[in-house]
């Protein structure tokens, strides 16, 4: 059954593409796309699969670095050295939309999909990690996205095997109908065993493995490049539906696979399915390809071949096999209980030749589909948004200062909001030690730390963004979030490598929101150049934005960093507080600067402010200096201070082993400021003793700002001579803050 | 000693388990793959943790079918040594090596998290090492953990001194907070009849590495290697 519907540009508009795209298909084409041939475009130009609103600015980031292993963007993960012949693979995926409307599927398929896109090179996952946002924490629709998403990614990822080891969890309104559900992947493999994602050599034979093909997810990438609506739960059919048990056969079944040498090439199937696959690997490989869409194992009856091309049914991969070993790669998929059908085979030229029963259904160039070929590319327009103008009328002054009475309460109000307080109630529901290489479960880091098994090296891991400084100034803010990412890498022993990414965005048409967009990515250029962690690839998502009611209404920009380092094993350095009577040293600038904290925004209801203090060279010299102190094996725990101030900074670090502290502020700074204040670029280290002469001498020698500003406790937390309460009661309070809210 | 691992599709606790055997504790380990029935002469056999068949059914249902769990059950029925751990408990429990179930955690959710458990007998191979009434500090991770079991055998099994394990809190008192799934009587783990046999939710090799700061678990599998001849 074919589909031999009249195409016209009206046509084209209901898939979502522009006339002049329409136009420019037909001049591609010679003549007017069939209705196949329009879909296919329309999926492969949309915005989620050709990246035509953001493809230019990508290319400005720095990609280039001797530890990279592959050039980005070349192939489905970057890839870096970790030594010892040892390669990272490793990446950052959205999948806000589908779980906006279906949030236990949508995240799952998240999980999935990221997976398969570090497998499918020959690596096997080793962590994973999920940046997570949503709306207001009482509102129930917020807690039933957070039931569902938290579901989701466990049951995906604790069934197939890979833990998760970090990640982040922030709650805000603009979160409400579009939350953010960004899941990343870190994978190992021997640098030689890198599978490419490519089709070459005329006549080798094209294999679809894993699971078969249904109508789920069709236009998937449709739907994520549009806003979500009240109407838009009508879409679910566009969700797709995951896995778990298949994906871990599939993964098995690929490594052996790569391992077997009887491959050319491997592609996931992910967004836009046999489509994007078939002529990326094409593309890759300078070639063409014949596909017999009859021989697809299907699991359901009365699917089209369009329907077939634009699938995004999970768990599955095309191959690209040698031909005459054909046998031995069948015996694996056997082996796994797993489909393995020869579909097609690789042809001269760079035609896609698909065929239904013999029938030719759409002959399109290969090239002119993907990124970096034909795909369209654009430049948009920008205007700064009227609301940058306020955040800029924000006077510190205006706020009174609280009493040392006063910030009791700040306090306690700090540890147990949502954006601070523990996020257990979501992560005891991961496997976060499944594979035995956690370093992080007893030893509590800034950074995840993973073990390299067998090496001296571990792989350090986090993502950071917060998306409200972002908002405040969307260059300053994506620098920070680069910054934070590199200093939890270096507070837990480790220097940073590389980085991947994840653009929350709204809509890119809306030029204040591609204001946004340019300055953030211009902004997280400048760090990863200054932090030397280049940029290997990773996600762009638009339409983070919710049309309700008439009211558009878009996220902040949230551009997720994805970082990862290298650490040696004996360097790793933890964050909790080890002993009573270790000095406590805060590293870095103290200001008076309350700008975009969680104290101003949620306790004193300050909505617009600038973005925190933020100088990029005291922050590296920072970095430079305090890993220089723990090469010296000078410190005893290194904690950033970051989301809360120092005041959550310290009850972090006093946590884990039920210690307290007894502090002194600093009369030149207001109280709100040194206890709650964001300004970034500082850094609490505990020195033992015996330790301390040496330390002194060596932060002397570096110009970087230290000050000595207390001592650990046995539990007691000591404000300028204040009783500020005991570790256990502050404990319970962060703990249970959001399983009391869950669990009401 | 010779160890075997079996492995079911959706295993995924297999390598840990192999890693800590033979790169940690030096010991001759193979792998046995469900679909086949040799156990290649193995002196001790264990099922690791995972998702067998993606436990699309109940917890490890589908994996007593595999054709190699028939010579598995026949070695234990002989008085070979079998070790499930997690998803392997759940396999015995299903082909009736063990006595009882494993329900949903009563808060109906995949808990994972380093949890308290003390020792209850000296009295079998795995555990004569261990110090009763001591807390290990062990992992759990699972959804399906609460055992649960008539009176009548719940009653045997503590007659029987065939309990191994009970969740505790960090001090080894055994109570209702400190039971994280709502396992009847904190039942963190059992042995059969001729003690030969072992179940346990809870993963003690995710806590035998040095590397990853808590060693708790080992001393289980140094008992078994001190006290198999």
């Amino acid at each position: 059954m074919v589909n031999n519907q009249t195409v016209t540009v009206e046509t084209a508009k209901e898939l979502g593409l522009l006339p002049e795209e329409f136009d420019k298909i037909c001049e591609i084409l010679g003549r007017t796309p069939n209705f196949t041939e329009l879909s296919i475009y329309s999926v492969m130009w949309s915005e989620h699969a050709s990246y035509k609103n953001s493809i230019k600015l990508l290319k400005t980031l720095p990609r280039e670095g001797d530890q990279l292993l592959v050039k980005a963007g070349e192939e489905n993960a970057g890839m870096v050295d970790v030594g010892d012949g040892i390669a990272c693979v490793f990446k950052i995926e959205s999948h806000n939309h589908p779980s906006a409307v279906e949030p236990y599927q949508g995240a799952a398929t998240g999980v999935g999909g990221i997976n398969r896109d570090i497998f499918t090179m020959g690596a096997r996952p080793i962590a994973q990690l999920n940046s997570l946002r949503f709306g207001d924490l009482n509102n129930p629709h917020t807690q039933w996205l957070l039931r569902g998403v938290t579901k989701g990614i466990g049951n995906y990822g604790n069934a197939f095997g890979v833990p998760v080891v970090g990640g982040e969890v922030f709650f805000d309104k603009c979160y409400e109908n579009n939350p953010l559900v960004n899941a990343m992947s870190v994978g190992i493999m021997r640098k030689e065993d890198l599978i490419s994602a490519v089709s070459k050599g005329v006549g080798n034979p094209i294999y679809i493995v894993g699971s078969s093909t249904g109508k789920d997810g069709i236009h998937g990438s449709t739907f994520a490049s549009a806003d979500i609506t009240e109407n838009s739960a009508d879409d679910i059919p566009s969700i797709q539906v995951g896995d778990p048990f298949q994906e871990k056969l599939l993964l098995e079944a690929s490594l052996e696979l790569g391992k077997s040498g009887c491959i050319i090439g491997m592609q996931d199937m992910g967004a836009a399915g046999i489509i994007c696959s078939t002529s990326e690997m094409s593309e890759k490989g300078g070639c063409g390809m014949n596909v017999y869409l009859d021989k697809v194992p299907l699991r359901q009856k009365n699917i089209e071949p369009w329907e077939i091309l634009l699938s995004e049914s999970q768990e599955r991969m095309l191959v690209c096999v040698e031909k005459g070993k054909e046998a031995i790669v069948e015996e694996i998929f056997k082996k796994w209980d797993l489909n393995c059908a020869d579909i097609g085979e690789v042809t001269e030229g760079d035609r896609l030749n698909f065929y239904w029963n013999g029938e030719l259904v759409a002959d399109v160039p290969a090239s002119t589909l993907v990124l970096g070929g034909g795909a369209p590319q654009y430049d948009r327009e920008t205007k700064e948004p009227a609301y940058i103008a306020e955040t800029l009328k924000f006077n510190i002054d205006d706020i009174t200062e609280p009493t040392i009475e006063e910030c009791k309460e700040i306090a306690d109000f700090l540890v147990q909001h949502p954006n601070i307080a523990s996020k257990r109630w979501v992560y005891e529901q991961y496997d976060s030690m499944v594979g035995t290489k956690n370093m992080s479960t007893n030893r509590p880091s800034d950074a995840a730390i993973v073990n390299l098994k067998g090496t001296s090296n571990a792989i350090a891991c986090t993502t950071d963004c917060n998306g409200r400084y972002v908002h405040a100034n969307p260059r300053v803010g994506a620098q920070i979030a680069v910054a934070e990412a590199a200093r939890n890498i270096v507070c837990s022993g480790g220097e940073p490598l590389a980085v991947t990414n994840c653009l929350n965005f709204g809509n890119p048409y809306v030029p204040e929101t591609y204001w946004q967009f340019v300055n953030a990515v211009g902004g997280m250029g400048d760090a990863c150049r200054k932090f030397n962690t280049p940029v290997t690839g990773g996600n762009v998502s638009f339409y983070n934005q919710s049309s309700m009611d008439g009211k558009i209404e878009a996220v902040y920009p949230t551009p997720v960093i994805g970082m990862i380092g290298v650490v040696e094993k004996h360097l790793q350095t933890t964050l909790d507080f080890k002993k009573k009577g270790q000095t406590i040293y805060l590293l870095g600038k103290s200001v008076n600067d309350i700008n975009c904290s969680e104290y101003l925004f949620s306790y004193k209801g300050v909505k617009l402010s600038p973005v925190p203090y933020f100088d990029i060279d005291e922050e590296y010299n920072l970095h430079h200096t305090l890993n220089g102190l723990i090469l010296e094996g000078l410190i005893a725990s290194a904690h950033d201070v970051s989301d809360g101030g120092l005041f959550t900074t310290l009850i972090e670090s006093a946590m884990p082993n039920g210690l307290g502290f007894n502090i002194l502020t600093d009369s030149e700074i207001r109280l709100d400021a040194f206890l709650f204040g964001e300004a970034q670029g500082r850094v609490v280290v505990t020195i033992d003793p015996a330790k301390e002469d040496d330390f002194v001498d060596m932060i002397g020698l570096t110009g970087v700002p230290c000050c000595t500003i207390g001592t650990i406790t046995d539990g007691a937390i000591i404000i300028d001579d204040e009783d500020f309460g005991k570790i256990e009661d502050y404990k319970v309070k962060y703990d249970t803050s959001i399983s009391n809210v869950m669990e009401k | 000693m010779k160890f075997g691992v079996v492995i079911f599709p959706g295993s995924n606790c297999d390598h840990d388990m192999i890693y800590l055997l033979q790169n940690l504790l030096g010991q001759e380990v193979v792998e046995l793959w469900h679909k086949s029935t040799d156990l290649k002469g193995c002196d001790f056999i264990v099922l690791p943790g995972g998702f067998s068949y993606g436990d699309y059914l109940r917890s490890g249902a589908i994996a007593r079918f595999s054709p190699i769990m028939d010579n598995v059950i026949e070695f234990a029925n002989k008085g070979g040594y079998l070790l499930g751990i997690c998803n392997g408990f759940q396999i015995l429990t299903e082909s009736h090596l063990l006595e009882g179930a494993l329900l949903n955690n009563t808060n109906q959710k995949f808990i994972c998290k380093n949890q308290f458990i003390t020792p209850q007998t000296n009295n079998t191979i795995f555990t004569k090492e261990a110090t009763i009434a001591k807390p290990y500090s062990i992992p759990i991770a699972h959804g399906e953990g609460n055992f649960f079991a008539d009176e009548d055998t719940i009653k045997r099994l503590n007659d029987n001194d065939q309990v191994l394990f009970r969740y505790c809190d960090e001090k080894g008192n055994i109570t209702p907070e400190s039971n994280p799934n709502g396992s009847l009587q904190n039942i963190a783990g059992i042995t059969n009849k001729t003690r030969n046999v072992f179940g346990m939710m809870p993963h003690p090799e995710r806590c035998s590495d040095a590397e990853l700061g808590n060693t708790d678990g080992r001393i289980f599998f140094e008992s078994i290697l001190k006290n198999i001849k």
